[in-house]
């Protein structure tokens, strides 16, 4: 247990909506999840469970209240729910990764520069960042022609796919990969299973959702299951 | 990771008679940080940047910055000249209105050599240079460099008054408003262009933005402010997508999507 690469202790989570006279809303209860090197773990639940609350919180996008998110990085145990913002932003950059459901399109910037700018805390050139970038586009079908293009004018499963380049191509130890193929044909969640299991035999350590029975099949050495809240206690 | 500050402000209070335009601001920025300052019109965040930059002096509290030889320089209490010499050097200041910044009688080249040859510079050659570098990286066709910025877009104004700031390479720079006014694919462009300028220069940078959607772009860190006061901070997503305060949780859900 002690070589996780990440943990949560007693993670709780609740939002509470001041516009809507305050009310409270608890999500996530008593969370304790533990991650290691090479694994897959599947997050599951019924829709509203808090699979994404948890994700979120996992990366730092949303605040934990309660309990603590251990996350390791570059040899010690960082805790995301109280760690400095700059803490955060150099986990993200170098040790956790993660694919939301839609990309935010950047204006401007082609395709082939929203991946390689991924790969640029891991090459030391933006040739060789550029060229990797290149390279997992292709493999993930999206062609030559669309690389200088902003995804903005892409189909859904076009960003979709550029969203999972930039995410796998950083090469963090952890990788969050919120319902990644989604929006993809059967010839492209084949190229993502295969990336996941390439990612896992390197070393990688994953959590994800998964709402394809299959692909889960396919990927996940355990389930994590996330319970309502009412449920929970 | 720097463990130091480039710039510091505690217990920063102003009041203007019986309005109180900023009351006990703590605030931080490291070296090569995008510090976001969010709020509608009247929340105190322009009176804050002033502050920050020493243009406008605080009724309490104190502002710091640390030379690059690590000397800490009290903003508020320094000397006039050194202050102007800060501007002119370390600093810069892209104001929502580029007249403010341009002189309008000058040519773009010259609105860009001119901070050069403040800072010393004086071989010709060079300056003009550096001047049609920077219309260059700021996307002005280098042509255009012998003509007046009155023939100028709006847009263009704006980026060429980034280009006379950033050409004496600043470590810190304050923005007000940078895109405000500007039509939209003009505004895309423009924080395109500083997003960019930003990273590969390592820039730290101090922005006023009543926008959301530019904070969330370009900076790493948000501090939302409403009454003079800061009701909350922390990384750009978390405040925007976790809001803990009602108020910015009014700001966040008050956006339209387009």
């Amino acid at each position: 247990m002690n070589n996780a690469m990440l943990r949560t202790e007693g993670l709780c989570k609740a939002f509470m909506l001041h516009l809507q006279g305050g009310v409270r809303i608890p999500v996530l209860s008593q969370i304790d999840l533990d991650l290691h090197a090479g694994e897959c773990v599947a997050l599951v639940g019924p829709s509203g469970a808090g699979k994404s609350t948890l994700m979120r919180s996992l990366y730092g996008n949303y605040r934990a209240d309660v309990g603590r998110i251990l996350i390791r990085h570059g040899g010690s145990m960082v805790d995301l729910a109280t760690a400095d913002p700059r803490v955060i932003i150099a986990v993200r950059r170098q040790t956790m990764g993660y694919v939301s459901q839609f990309l935010r399109v950047v204006p401007r910037v082609s395709a082939l520069d929203i991946v390689a700018e991924a790969a640029m805390a891991r090459m030391h050139t933006l040739a060789t960042a550029r060229g990797a970038a290149a390279a997992l586009l292709t493999r993930l079908n999206i062609p030559a022609r669309l690389h200088a293009l902003p995804p903005a004018t892409f189909s859904g499963g076009e960003q979709q796919r550029v969203n999972l380049a930039r995410g796998f191509i950083g090469g963090h130890p952890i990788l969050l990969l919120d319902e990644p193929t989604a929006a993809l044909d059967p010839a492209n969640r084949a190229v993502v299973v295969a990336l996941i299991r390439e990612a896992k035999a390197r070393g990688i350590a994953i959590v994800g959702i998964f709402h394809d029975a299959e692909i889960r099949d396919a990927v996940a050495d355990r389930l994590f299951a996330v319970t309502p809240w009412q449920d929970a206690a | 990771m720097s463990e130091t500050t480039l710039l510091s402000a505690r217990g920063v209070s102003l009041s203007f008679g019986a309005i109180q335009a900023l009351v006990g601001v703590d605030a931080d920025l490291w070296p090569g940080e995008v510090l976001a300052i969010v709020g509608e019109s009247g929340s105190g965040k322009t009176t804050l940047l002033n502050v920050l930059s020493g243009r406008a002096a605080p009724g309490t509290g104190a502002v710091w910055y640390r030379t690059p030889d690590g000397q800490l320089l009290d903003v508020h209490t320094m000397p006039a000249p050194a202050l102007r010499r800060l501007h002119r050097s370390d600093w810069g200041f892209v104001h929502q209105d580029p007249r403010q910044n341009l002189r309008m009688g000058v040519t773009a080249g010259g609105n860009v050599g001119e901070r050069l040859m403040a800072q010393g510079s004086r071989h010709y050659g060079h300056i003009r240079d550096a001047a049609r570098d920077w219309l260059v990286q700021t996307e002005i066709d280098p042509k255009r460099i012998d003509d007046l910025p009155r023939t100028f877009s709006g847009g263009m104004l704006q980026r060429l008054q980034i280009a006379r700031t950033l050409v004496t390479h600043p470590r810190l720079v304050f923005m007000d408003e940078p895109t405000g006014g500007l039509d939209v694919s003009v505004q895309a462009r423009l924080l395109d262009l500083i997003r960019s300028l930003v990273a590969r220069f390592g820039i730290a940078v101090v922005l006023v933005t009543h926008d959301i959607a530019v904070a969330r772009l370009l900076a790493h860190r948000t501090m939302v402010m409403q009454g003079g006061r800061v009701v909350e901070t922390g990384l750009t997503d978390q405040v925007l997508d976790d809001p803990q305060h009602a108020y910015t949780q009014l700001l966040v859900s008050s956006v339209l999507n387009a």
